[in-house]
């Protein structure tokens, strides 16, 4: 595997991590959660590469929920939703929460814990 | 509304009222209706509470239900921290006049994959918004955001974005800010928020903190520009605004006692006495008027005062007495030796005792207690003793300016009051230590007076405004039966006091007595005189009698003898045949 290249963006404050194998068991199923607001270009944008990530990284272990907040804003409340789109993992625990179009494929790997952190 | 000549009408600024005592006044009707507002101020100066308290009481007083938008507390916590001030939060979430939200990014859960925008946010404020019917939104504070969100970009780009939306809304909003180095706030957004910004300070001067608050700017309407001091009591936030801008209260032509009967006769009349009702020619103070009694130590001002308290007692009037030296017993059993018994009207509730340290708050935090003490007892008379123990807390320029304050509200109540002010040892008598004589309509002055190995006590009126009052120095004397003023002394040369007024009255009387005597001795002398010539004069009367009747005597006797004789020759001649 390529090394990952860390593109630091405006932030450069190091976060504390809690410590997650890179490897898990094949028999657990990722819950994946993509919150939207309305049918946007960006929300269309996210939902096809999280699609392609989980192909590619995922196949067959994964299950992908998408809540629209325009219909459902109350549930904005539970996963602390802020920015749209975010994607939640809520299985395997701990909770990821990753933000954004999910264009930077290396980074959504490295938020949901698929690759390490370099 | 201003109606302008013209067609057109314009309409000024509508305001939001807060319900937070004193800053309705300041700004001159409220926040902005449907602006942005942003508070600002360090750490513990009073902002969320500022914020809640708009909410709750928009909720409860003004039927404006309100969401509060926390993204530093949660709800619960925020419910517990204000349930001390008697807002029941929780009541008004269920009444579905209130609701709170709290928002919180935990940067570590975030990771940031591309672009994205803050609609959630939007998402969960209108649908809090919604759900309410609100009126009224807190964000406290959006600050948090930027520690959250690593894109900060994005992050103002959206806030802008969200005020324009919620002006758009026609909501009113508060946003707390904390205080930045040299900006208003840490990041900067009084750009965003610039119709009005408010700003809180919390210092702490001499080792007392005072809270102070501050309109900075305020578009479109006039407001105080000035710094006032604000407290936080068990209701919550108050900022206190000087109490009459203007001099503009009544006044009575009413007196009222000092509670020495003879004291009341040197505060006399009124100077012209033309078409007055005879209860105003009346003597004693002025109703509602502001009095210094000032003196040395131990000259007798708090036994004074403590008279006035007394006979307006009698009267059944309230009385509130605020000591900043004496506990209301050590108070109560001094009077007690000068026959005041303050403890009977204590009891009846007539008479309530405020004893504390000046040291323990700082002034605002004075004025403040005493506004709101007075407001709730209402009382006619308030003594403060003494005023000039406040130098410890603040200095004398800060003093006056809170006695102005005190004054003006006494004033505009119609409540009497009293101030005792020592006057330090060998400095001029007529010297008040924190200038605030020019504040007082009637200034009695008690000085000792040191004559023949002993210290007497003088009373004068200084000033009395409004009134003819007699200018001589009454010697006062502090007896088991009270205050007494002796009689003005009316003999020649100058006034004696104490014991060298027994000499000079012993001597006065002896003398008149001296005097008395020679005047009747020299009577009886004269009259003695008198009776001596009167005699005198009887005897030469009686001999000018006698005078008389012998050359009565004596005629006669010769015109008997010419008869006699002529009787005597005719006889003889007969004898002698005389032919």
């Amino acid at each position: 595997m390529a090394m990952n290249k860390c593109k630091q963006g405006s932030n450069t404050t190091p976060r504390p991590r809690v410590p997650v194998s890179p490897r898990l068991p094949p028999s657990e199923i990722w819950e994946l959660r993509l919150y939207v607001a309305g049918q946007t270009t960006r929300a269309v944008t996210a939902f096809a590469n999280l699609k392609r990530i989980c192909e590619e990284h995922l196949k067959g272990k994964y299950r992908i929920e998408v809540i629209d907040l325009l219909k459902n804003p109350q549930l904005a409340k539970g996963d602390q939703i802020l920015a749209v789109p975010t994607l939640v993992r809520s299985l395997p625990s701990p909770v990821r929460k990753i933000i954004g179009d999910l264009s930077n494929t290396e980074r959504v790997l490295v938020g949901l814990d698929l690759r390490p952190r370099c | 509304m201003i109606k302008k000549r013209g067609v057109r009408k314009i309409t000024m600024l509508d305001k939001c009222r807060t319900g937070i005592s004193g800053l309705d006044d300041i700004t001159e009707g409220g926040l902005p209706k449907g602006r942005p507002t942003l508070i600002c101020g360090g750490a513990g100066s009073g902002k969320t509470l500022l914020a809640m308290e708009f909410i709750v009481r928009g909720a409860t007083e003004f039927n404006e239900p309100g969401v509060f938008m926390a993204f530093e507390e949660m709800a619960e916590e925020l419910a517990q921290n204000v349930a001390s001030l008697g807002f029941d939060v929780e009541g008004l979430i269920r009444q579905k006049k209130m609701a709170i939200d709290y928002v919180h990014l935990e940067r570590s859960e975030i990771e940031e994959t591309g672009e994205y925008d803050l609609e959630g946010l939007f998402v969960r404020l209108n649908a809090m918004i919604q759900q309410v019917g609100a009126k009224r939104v807190v964000l406290d504070s959006v600050e948090a955001l930027f520690a959250g969100l690593p894109n900060e970009a994005i992050l103002r780009a959206e806030l802008r974005r969200l005020f324009r939306w919620l002006k758009q809304k026609g909501v009113t909003v508060i946003i707390t800010g904390e205080q930045g180095d040299k900006a208003l706030t840490r990041y900067g957004i009084e750009e965003y928020v610039s119709d009005c910004v408010i700003f809180l300070d919390h210092r702490v001067h001499n080792q007392i903190s005072t809270r102070r608050l501050r309109i900075v700017k305020y578009r479109g309407s006039k407001h105080g520009t000035n710094e006032y001091p604000t407290l936080i009591d068990e209701n919550g936030l108050s900022v206190l605004p000087i109490s009459s801008l203007g001099l503009n209260y009544t006044v009575t032509t009413e007196r009222v006692s000092t509670g020495v009967p003879r004291l009341d006769a040197m505060l006399g009349g009124p100077s012209t006495g033309s078409g007055l009702r005879a209860e105003s020619r009346g003597k004693g103070y002025y109703r509602g008027s502001s009095i210094l009694l000032s003196g040395t130590a131990g000259s007798g001002k708090t036994s004074l005062a403590a008279s006035f308290v007394d006979s307006l007692c009698r009267k059944g009037k309230k009385c509130m007495y605020f000591s900043f030296e004496e506990s209301p017993d050590q108070l109560m059993r001094n009077m007690r030796s000068i026959g005041i018994d303050l403890g009977r009207w204590a009891r009846k509730g007539l008479l309530a005792f405020i004893s504390l340290r000046p040291q323990l708050y700082g002034l605002e935090m004075h004025l403040a207690t005493m506004h709101k003490l007075i407001r709730d007892f209402k009382p006619e008379g308030v003594v403060i003793d003494p005023v000039t123990n406040l130098t410890s807390v603040g200095d004398a320029d800060e003093i006056k300016a809170m006695l102005v304050r005190v004054i003006d509200f006494m004033k505009s109540e119609g409540i009497t009051s009293v101030y005792t002010s020592l006057t330090a040892g060998g400095s001029a008598y007529e010297q008040s230590e924190v200038g605030i004589s020019s504040l007082m309509d009637t200034w009695l002055l008690i000085r000792m007076v040191e004559s023949s190995n002993e210290r007497n006590r003088l009373l004068y009126v200084l000033k009395s405004r409004g009134m003819a009052h007699s200018n001589q120095m009454r010697e006062i004397q502090l007896t088991a039966d009270g205050i007494k003023l002796l009689d003005v002394y009316i003999g020649p040369g100058q006034v004696l006091t104490g014991s060298a007024r027994f000499v000079q009255e012993a001597k006065d009387e002896a003398q008149s007595v001296i005097d008395q005597q020679t005047c009747e001795r020299k009577q009886r002398e004269l009259e003695h005189e008198q009776a001596n010539l009167r005699a005198q004069a009887e005897g030469i009367a009686k001999r000018l009698a006698s005078l008389k009747a012998e050359i009565q005597i004596v005629r006669k006797s010769e015109t008997e003898r010419r008869v006699v004789t002529a009787k005597e020759r005719q006889d003889l001649a007969q004898a002698r045949k005389a032919d």
